[in-house]
C-alpha cells in the first residue's frame, strides 16, 4: 500500500475511534471570564515588558527613535542593522556611519543571508498590558521571517495608542493573515535551564528595546 | 519488577541533593503562585479551561476535521499517525523525500513518546534538540528529567564538564550565562545547517488550521524560519475550537509552567515559509482509547504545562526518572499506566494523593481522584500483587468484624511492648526503618471509656 | 434520632485514645448529646487507598450500618471523613441514609464552626505552635485554603485555636506541604515518606514551634514518630487535646 493510501487509512480509523468513543456532550462558552483590566495599560505594559528584560522607551514621536538608539550600545557597535520601520534606523540617506551597513532586506533571497545581522528594527502592531507582548503579523516582518529571532538586537516600535489590556483583547483583534504568520515576542529570548538561573539572550534575540510612540 | 519506590529510595537518601532538586522546583511553584495571585479571575480561568477542553474533546473528530480543512486551505499538509511507528515513518518519509539528513527539534513531548531521534538516527539523520535542556541531556544520552525543564536534575558544574567534554568549553568553567553563550554559538550553526525544522504544537487552531508553539529561547523559531521544510507533530488533544479560545490558555500557560506571564515568543504557523513546506503529523498512539474510559479521560486535557510536578512533594524529592517514562510526575504517573499498566503499575502508587497536582492543574484535571481509581483498576486487573491483595483480604476481614479488630488491638499492644527493639526493628519493619511506632498504650479508647472515673472526667463541667 | 455519633478513626482508638477522649470532652463541654457506638472499627481507608475497593465495601457498609441512625457524626479525623463524604458513594450511592450520612458526617473543626456556630474560644494556651494543615482535611474538606488555589483566605482550624490567649501560631516556609503519610504510602514509599515528614519537621523548627499540631492523627503519628527517632524536643498534640482545655461558645 502506498503511504498515502496507509495515511487515508489511518485518518479514518481515527477519526472512527474518536466518534467511537466520544464523551457526552459538553457545552462551550460564549464569553470568557470577565478578564483584569489596568487604570494604567500603558505603565502595566512598561513595568511588565521590563520585568521580563526588556528595555523600554518612551518618545513622543518617531523622529525621535534614532536619537534613542544611538544611546543603545547594542545599536552603535552593530555593524549590520536592518530596518523594517521607514524613517528609524539610518532609512535617512546620509546618516550612515562607518562600518555600519544597512541591509536591504528587499535584495535578499534566502534567510540564511541574515545571519550577520545584528540589530534589527520591526514595527508591531500593538502590546498587550498583562504580559508585555507585542504582535507582529507576518506581513510585517518582510519576505524572511527569520529576521526577528536571528538578528543579535532586536527593537520593536508599537504606537501608543495600540496597547489593549489582556489576551482576550489581543485575540479580538487579531485577524490571521492565511496563509502566514504571527509572533506575540515578549522581550529578548532567555533560558533558565541551567540550575534554574535565568540567561537573557539564548537563541533568539539577546536583547529586546521597544519604542512606544505617540 | 522495579519501579518508583526503588528508584526514589537512592535519589531520596543523597539528602542534599534531593533537597537542592526539591528546593529548584519548590521555586518555581512558588513563581506559579505570584503570577497566579496577580490575575483575580485566575481560578475561573482555570474552570473555562477545562470546559474548552470537555467541549472540544465532546466533538474532536468534528474539530479535527475543520482543523485539516482550514490547514489545508492554508497550504499545510496534513498527516495522520495512528501510533508511533507511523508517526515515525512519516516524519522519516517527509525527510527521505527531500534527502535530508540534518535535522533540528524543538520541544516535542510526542516525540519523546514515539522514540523518534533513536528511530531517525538509526535510519542516518542527524537529530539536533536546540532547547538547551534538551540539548543537554541529549548530549549525555539520557532522556529529560521533567517536561518543562529536562535538565533540572544537573547541576551547572555537571553542564560545565559537559560542555568542556563535547563543546570545547573551558575546564572548570561552569557559569551559566557562559554556559548558554556557548550553546548559542554551538547551536546557531546547526540552525544555520539545517534542512528541516521539526516542532510540537501547543496548540492547534480548528477555527483558522493554524498552530501555536510556545519558547522562551527563540530556538522553534530559529529551527523553522531558515530550512525550508517544517514538521509539526500533535497528539490530536491539541487542539481548540476557535482563535478566542488561545487567550484562555495562553494565559494559564507560562503562568502555570514557569510563572512567567508568557514565553517570550508565542508563534501562531498559519503556512509555510517562502518556497518552503508545512507539515502537521496529527498522533493518535492510544489517546482516542483514553478518550472512551470515563475515568480517565480529562487526563487527554493536559496542555503540558508541568505545574504538577513542580508542586508535588514526591517529585522533587524523587525526580523525574524514578517515573521511568516520558512524562514523570502526577499527570505521568496517570499517562504511563494506561499505555502500559503492568511496566508502571507503580505509578499511581507513587503518591501520598495530597492533592496539591489538581489544585495547581491550569485545567482542573483531578490528577489525584484519578490516581487514586486507577490503583482500583490495577487490582481488578490483578497487576497489583497477590501477596498485597492479600494482605488487604486479611486486613478487611479483621476490621469488619468488632471482636476480631479489638483482639488483634489489644494483642498488638500487649506484645509489641514487650518484644526485644531489635526484633521489633528489624528489617521486616518498613515503618521503624526511620521512625518510632506510635505508642502502644494499655487501653484503647474503647476500653477507657468503660471506665466510671474517666466518664466522669470527661463529662466534667468546667475545663481542666 | 439519636443526636450525634462519635467515629473515633482506629487507630486513635487503639494508639491515641487521649484524642478520643478529648474529643468527647469538647463536645460534652458544649452541651452536645454524644454517643460512642461500640461496633465502630474502621472507615476502610487502608484497604481503598490499596486500590482494593472490593476489601474496602464491607467497612463502608458497616459504617452505614452503625451510624446511619444518628443525625450527625463528628470525627477527630479529616482523611477519614473524606473517605466517608467522598469516597463512599461508590459502594453506598442509593442505599437509604446514605445521603443524610454523607451530608452530616463531620471533621471536628469544621463540625464546631459550620455547626455547632462556635465563635469564641477563651482560654489559656501559651505557647509557639505549628499548625499541620493534613491535607484530606485541607484540600478534600477544604477546613482552609490551601495555598496553590487563588481564593479569599480561610481557616477553620485556625480560628478555633487562634482565639486562645497566648498561642503563637508560627509561620511556616511551606504551610501545606504534605508530611509524606499518605497512608500506605507511609511504608511502601518509605524513603520519600521520611523525607517529606522530616523536611515538614525541619520548617516547624526553623519557624520555632514547641508544639505541632494537626487535625488528623495519622499525620501527627508519622511526624511524632520521626520526632521520636531523632530525639527531638518537639511535642506533638491533636487539635482536640488543645480544645479540651478551652472553654467553647
Amino acid at each position: 500500500m502506498s503511504s498515502k493510501a496507509v495515511e487515508v487509512g489511518s485518518r479514518n480509523a481515527i477519526l472512527a475511534s474518536l466518534c467511537r468513543n466520544a464523551p457526552p456532550a459538553s457545552p462551550l462558552l460564549e464569553a470568557p471570564p470577565a478578564a483584569i483590566v489596568y487604570d494604567d495599560p500603558e505603565k502595566q505594559f512598561a513595568e511588565t515588558f521590563t520585568s521580563v528584560g526588556g528595555k523600554f522607551v518612551r518618545v513622543a514621536s518617531i523622529v525621535e527613535i534614532d536619537a534613542e538608539l544611538e544611546k543603545l550600545e547594542s545599536y552603535t557597535q552593530a555593524r549590520k542593522i536592518a530596518s523594517l520601520v521607514l524613517g528609524v534606523g539610518r532609512a535617512t540617506p546620509g546618516t550612515a556611519r562607518s562600518n555600519q551597513t544597512l541591509v536591504d532586506l528587499a535584495a535578499l533571497k534566502d534567510p540564511h543571508e541574515l545571519e550577520e545581522l545584528d540589530f534589527a528594527i520591526i514595527a508591531g502592531e500593538f502590546g498587550v498590558a498583562e504580559n508585555g507582548a507585542v504582535w507582529i503579523a507576518g506581513s510585517a516582518l518582510g519576505p524572511l521571517r527569520a529576521i526577528f529571532v536571528i538578528t543579535q538586537h532586536l527593537a520593536l516600535v508599537v504606537p501608543a495608542t495600540q496597547i489593549v489590556h489582556n489576551m482576550h483583547q489581543a485575540y479580538d483583534r487579531i485577524r490571521f493573515e492565511r496563509p502566514g504568520f504571527g509572533v506575540f515576542i515578549s522581550g529578548p529570548s532567555k533560558t533558565a535551564d541551567i540550575e534554574q538561573a535565568l540567561v537573557i539572550g539564548a537563541h533568539g534575540a539577546r536583547s529586546c528595546a521597544l519604542f512606544l510612540v505617540g | 519488577m522495579i519501579g518508583h519506590a526503588e528508584k526514589a529510595a537512592p535519589f531520596a537518601a543523597n539528602e542534599s541533593r534531593a533537597h537542592w532538586h526539591d528546593q529548584a522546583l519548590w521555586f518555581v511553584r512558588l513563581k506559579r503562585d505570584r503570577q497566579a495571585e496577580s490575575i483575580p479571575e485566575w481560578e475561573a480561568l482555570r474552570e473555562a479551561a477545562a470546559a474548552i477542553k470537555a467541549h472540544t474533546l465532546s466533538r474532536i473528530a468534528d474539530y479535527l476535521e475543520e482543523f485539516e480543512r482550514n490547514a489545508q486551505a492554508n497550504g499545510i499538509q496534513v498527516h495522520w499517525a495512528r501510533d508511533a511507528a507511523e508517526h515515525n515513518a512519516i516524519v522519516h518519509r517527509i525527510l527521505a523525500d527531500h534527502g535530508i539528513t540534518r535535522l533540528v527539534k524543538s520541544k516535542s513531548m510526542l516525540t519523546e513518546e514515539c522514540h523518534l531521534n533513536p528511530y531517525l538516527e538509526a535510519h542516518g539523520i542527524e537529530v539536533t534538540d536546540t532547547d538547551l535542556g534538551e540539548r543537554i541531556v541529549q548530549l549525555r544520552h539520557e532522556p529529560p528529567s521533567h517536561i518543562v525543564l529536562p535538565a533540572i536534575h544537573l547541576k551547572k558544574e555537571d553542564i560545565g564538564e559537559l560542555f568542556h567534554k563535547e563543546l570545547g568549553t573551558t575546564k572548570d568553567v561552569s557559569d551559566p550565562k557562559f554556559l548558554t553563550e556557548a550553546a548559542r554559538g554551538h547551536l546557531r550553526q546547526k540552525f544555520m545547517a539545517a534542512q528541516a525544522g521539526l516542532t510540537g504544537v501547543n496548540f492547534a487552531i480548528a477555527e483558522t488550521g493554524g498552530f501555536v508553539v510556545c519558547t522562551n529561547e527563540g530556538n522553534a523559531d530559529m529551527g523553522t524560519s531558515l530550512p525550508p521544510v517544517h514538521i509539526a507533530c500533535m497528539g490530536f488533544e491539541k487542539i481548540v475550537p476557535r482563535t478566542k479560545d488561545l487567550a484562555v490558555f495562553l494565559r494559564l500557560l507560562a503562568r502555570s509552567a514557569t510563572g512567567q506571564p508568557v514565553t517570550t515568543y508565542t508563534t501562531h504557523f498559519h503556512g509555510p515559509i517562502r518556497g518552503g513546506e508545512l507539515h502537521v503529523v496529527i498522533v493518535d498512539n492510544g489517546r482516542s482509547a483514553i478518550l472512551g474510559n470515563e475515568t480517565f479521560r480529562r487526563s487527554l486535557s493536559c496542555i503540558r504545562c508541568g505545574a504538577c510536578m513542580n508542586t508535588c512533594p514526591v517529585f522533587r524529592r524523587s525526580g523525574g526518572y524514578s517515573y521511568g517514562y516520558t512524562v514523570p510526575g502526577p499527570i505521568g504517573s496517570l499517562l504511563a499506566p494506561l499505555r502500559d499498566p503492568r511496566q508502571f503499575s507503580s505509578l499511581p502508587f507513587a503518591s501520598s494523593l495530597c492533592g496539591s497536582c489538581s489544585d495547581v492543574c491550569p485545567v482542573k484535571i483531578d490528577l489525584h481522584h484519578e490516581l487514586y481509581a486507577f490503583r482500583q483498576e490495577l487490582v481488578r486487573n490483578k497487576t497489583v500483587p497477590l501477596s498485597k491483595r492479600l494482605a488487604m483480604a486479611v486486613m478487611s476481614y479483621v476490621l469488619a468484624r468488632t471482636w476480631a479488630y479489638s483482639l488483634a488491638g489489644r494483642v498488638t499492644r500487649w506484645t509489641m511492648p514487650r518484644m526485644p527493639r531489635a526484633l521489633v526493628y528489624g528489617p521486616w519493619n518498613a515503618w521503624g526503618r526511620q521512625r518510632e511506632l506510635p505508642p502502644m498504650p494499655q487501653q484503647s479508647f474503647r476500653d477507657l471509656i468503660k471506665n466510671d472515673s474517666i466518664r466522669n472526667a470527661v463529662n466534667a463541667e468546667e475545663p481542666r | 434520632m439519636p443526636k450525634l455519633g462519635l467515629f473515633i478513626p482506629c487507630y486513635v482508638d487503639q494508639f491515641y485514645p487521649r484524642v478520643g477522649l478529648a474529643t468527647l470532652r469538647v463536645l460534652r463541654l458544649l452541651g452536645l448529646d454524644v454517643e460512642f457506638p461500640e461496633k465502630q472499627t474502621c472507615c476502610g481507608q487502608p484497604m481503598a487507598n490499596s486500590g482494593c475497593a472490593q476489601y474496602a465495601r464491607p467497612l463502608a457498609e458497616k459504617f452505614l450500618g452503625i451510624f446511619g441512625k444518628y443525625e450527625r457524626v463528628v470525627a477527630p479525623s479529616g482523611s477519614c471523613v473524606s473517605m466517608v463524604r467522598n469516597h463512599y458513594a461508590q459502594w453506598l450511592e442509593g442505599r437509604p441514609e446514605f445521603d443524610h450520612l454523607r451530608a452530616n458526617t463531620f471533621e471536628l473543626c469544621e463540625y464546631l464552626v459550620d455547626v455547632v456556630g462556635v465563635a469564641k474560644v477563651e482560654g489559656d494556651f501559651p505557647g509557639k505552635v505549628g499548625l499541620h494543615m493534613s491535607c484530606h482535611g485541607l484540600r478534600e474538606l477544604r477546613l482552609g485554603r490551601s495555598s496553590e488555589l487563588m481564593v479569599k483566605p480561610f481557616n477553620k482550624v485556625r480560628f478555633l485555636l487562634g482565639q486562645l490567649r497566648g498561642i503563637e501560631i508560627v509561620e511556616l516556609t511551606r504551610p501545606d506541604e504534605c508530611c509524606g503519610f499518605g497512608g500506605t504510602f507511609a511504608v511502601n514509599e518509605e524513603a520519600v515518606s521520611c523525607l517529606m515528614g522530616r523536611d515538614r519537621i525541619a520548617d516547624h523548627e526553623k519557624a520555632g514551634a514547641e508544639i505541632i499540631t494537626g487535625f488528623d492523627a495519622s499525620c501527627l503519628m508519622h511526624l511524632e514518630g520521626l520526632i521520636r527517632r531523632e530525639k527531638k524536643p518537639l511535642r506533638v498534640m491533636h487539635v482536640a487535646e488543645i480544645l479540651e482545655q478551652a472553654k467553647l461558645s
